[in-house]
């Protein structure tokens, strides 16, 4: 153990510095470039403009999944759609960049296949256009979102100028009860600290509760740290870490494997280091979480009325609340239970691996999504698709009247033909409910994969709880 | 494309008096297929500036006379947080606007803005307040930024430092290309990688 305790952020922060200079941001090293259709083509010209090529393409990944249609095939996106696919083939064969194109049987959302591929590991630094990159701190890596200008920064160089963020620590403590998953933790996170909470700041969540999560439920609460203003989410890599990364196609192999296992299990925040900032949870006390706003951090436990704006004695919180409720056409003070659902999305970065999907199958097994509402089932990657069709999930969704998809973002982003019309009500589990995110005049509620099922079979908002065991919502 | 510059800009203002605006209020989604950087000032706020008949919504601030030749947005707290796409500033520059106001800017917003030129000035909230109030009795309220002595004033008003990155600050002020600077490390990153392998 060093001298200094330090933690994990610091010790992969450090570990990276190639150079700095005074008065200039550091230059930091990046193991692991995600490269999408949507945010990458302007990062290419500039390359292509400048005579440059990608310095390090075996550290580079690509993959389709923002503007790519879930009904499969090119023939499903528009031409501008087609287009911008077509420019990531190109640019990616020009520099010789691995591809999960729109055949491969791996593709699928960026922050899906990193970790399930195996690029994703322990101590790395990974950046990707996308600002849900911090899904990947779910590994003990840094992992964050960037601006098309540094994509092609990171491209070109392999480096990345980044002034050293401040740490928080979310500590989770206790025990989740049933009908309670990640998902709640994470959007009861956001509602304490609100969505500029985190700004300026890289989180490292600790405690028991987190350690309980799997890394589906890890990758699930990292991935919405971006929500509360963090550039990053971490937790501390241990065994299920390890367990999770071992076999996989680009994990280390032999004795690789060992010396970076060695290496992986010095990363943990030491004991004595601090942190800038800690917040504390009780995951003993939380309930299924929804949100009923248009921001992430709007969120309420399931069985508790919406707030009132007049509750708030600033100006401007009160006239953000009045806003909100006013899009969503709800009313401050009463519940939000048992409000009429139109859609119910299953899917995104945040909620769309095999463990998402068992979970959500467990439940709907038997029942039949109401009538009134559409279903969207959308596998996280063609690999959990096949994982599941294998599983007979996909069984279980058409049986309940639910859509089954092939991978991609869908209606988390709304730009792929999967989307809301004006005034539909969506329960999602995707980690956006801004105006218009799923569509143009939609309305998301951001809940887990139990609540959206519970939504689903009601065609209401209704808590998970109600059918464990066997009940009806 | 060239290097983005920023000394000095004296300008009229228009005030978003709203917080938490999300890139997805900027720029929606459904306009990043473009793989340019061109047309995305038009639709700027698009689903709060047109009406469902695409026809401009005349209540929405940028499409009232006062908005016209506007440079200057003062926005509210937590402005562009969401989404890391670029696209947010590069609709902010290409309706014409060269600084936003708030008290406070998103991460991600904030880094992607000054590589366009455009500036993020951050002000205490009795300052915001204060300037929100005035633009209200006044549409003609010019305001000054100076990015060299990191300043921004209005009349009757001594000149408010704001906090800026030193080294974004001097990119925008002499042209520096962060590209081309980091292109210089290429030996170090070298050396890196060889101690790494
Ligand atoms: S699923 Fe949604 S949040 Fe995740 S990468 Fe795709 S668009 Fe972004």
């Amino acid at each position: 153990m060093s001298q200094n305790p330090q933690t994990l952020f610091q010790k992969i922060w450090d570990s990276h510095i190639v150079a700095e200079e005074p008065g200039a941001p550091t230059v930091l090293y990046i193991d692991l470039h995600l490269v999408h259709e949507v945010t990458s083509p302007q990062a290419f010209s500039v390359l292509k403009e400048r005579g440059l090529k990608v310095r390090r393409p075996e550290r580079t990944v690509a993959t389709m999944d923002h503007s790519i249609p879930t009904k499969g095939g090119y023939e499903a996106a528009d031409e501008m759609g087609r287009i911008q696919l077509r420019l990531l083939e190109a640019n990616a064969s020009a520099n010789g960049v691995r591809l999960y194109g729109l055949d491969s049987v791996q593709r699928g959302i960026v922050h899906v296949i990193g970790p399930e591929q195996g690029f994703t590991q322990p101590g790395m630094t990974i950046v990707c256009g996308d600002s849900h990159t911090s899904t990947h701190g779910a590994f003990g890596s840094l992992g964050f979102g960037i601006g098309t200008s540094e994509v092609g920064h990171v491209l070109a160089t392999q480096c990345l100028l980044q002034r050293k963020p401040r740490t928080c620590e979310i500590r989770v403590d206790g025990t989740l009860r049933p009908g309670v998953t990640a998902k709640d933790i994470i959007l009861a996170v956001l509602a304490k600290i609100g969505v500029g909470g985190g700004t300026g700041h890289v989180f490292e969540y600790t405690g028991a509760a987190i350690r309980t999560l799997d890394m589906e439920g890890r990758m699930t609460v990292c991935n919405m740290s971006i929500e509360g203003g963090a550039r990053a989410g971490m937790v501390a890599p241990d065994d299920k870490t390890f367990n999770f990364v071992s076999g996989r196609e680009f994990a280390p192999k032999g004795s690789a494997w060992d010396q970076a296992v060695a290496r992986w299990r010095t990363l943990p925040t030491d004991a004595g280091a601090t942190f800038d900032k800690t917040v504390t949870l009780d995951a003993s006390s939380l309930e299924p979480m929804v949100t009923f706003g248009t921001n992430p951090g709007q969120g309420v436990a399931i069985t508790q009325p919406l707030p009132q704006p007049s509750s708030l004695a600033d100006a401007n919180e009160r006239a953000g609340l009045e806003k909100s409720l006013a899009y969503m056409k709800f009313e401050a003070g009463k519940p939000i239970l048992g409000q009429p659902v139109d859609v119910v999305f299953l899917g995104s970065c945040t909620n769309s691996r095999i463990g998402d999907l068992r979970a959500a199958a467990g439940l709907l097994k038997g029942r039949k999504v109401a009538k009134n509402v559409r279903m969207l089932v959308v596998p996280g990657s063609q690999s959990v698709k096949q994982a599941a069709e294998a599983e007979g999930l996909d069984q279980i969704f058409k049986a309940a009247g639910a859509e089954w998809r092939e991978a991609g973002c869908s209606m988390c982003i709304a730009m792929n033909g999967d989307q809301l019309t004006p005034g539909q009500l969506a329960v999602s589990t995707s980690n956006r409910n801004f105006e218009g995110r799923q569509g143009k005049g939609g309305r998301t509620v951001l809940a887990s994969p139990l609540t959206a099922v519970a939504s689903a079979v009601a065609g209401r908002i209704a808590d998970p709880r109600s059918l464990l065991n066997g009940g009806h919502p | 494309m060239s290097t983005p510059q920023f000394t000095t800009l004296t300008a009229r203002c228009v005030v978003l008096p709203i917080q938490d605006v999300d890139t997805d209020q900027i720029i929606p989604a459904r306009f990043l297929k473009v793989t340019d950087k061109l047309g995305l000032g038009e639709k700027l706020f698009c689903d709060w500036r047109y009406l469902d008949d695409g026809s401009p919504n005349p209540k929405f601030i940028l499409n009232q006379p006062e908005a016209e030749g506007t440079q200057i947005l003062i926005a509210g707290h937590n402005f562009g947080c969401g989404s890391s796409r670029e696209h947010a500033p590069w609709a902010l520059a290409g309706f014409g606007f060269r600084a936003v106001i708030s008290t406070m800017f998103a991460d991600i917003f904030k880094g992607n803005s000054l590589k366009n030129g455009l500036i993020p000035v951050v002000i205490e909230p009795a300052a915001h307040a204060e300037l929100v109030a005035l633009r209200a009795k006044n549409p003609d309220l010019q305001l000054t930024i100076d990015l060299k002595t990191q300043t921004v004033g209005w009349p009757g008003q001594m000149p408010l430092m704001f906090p800026i990155d030193p080294f974004s600050r001097t990119c925008l002020l002499e042209g520096v290309d962060e590209l081309g600077y980091l292109q210089k490390f290429q030996t170090q990153a070298e050396a890196y990688e060889a101690a790494h392998a």
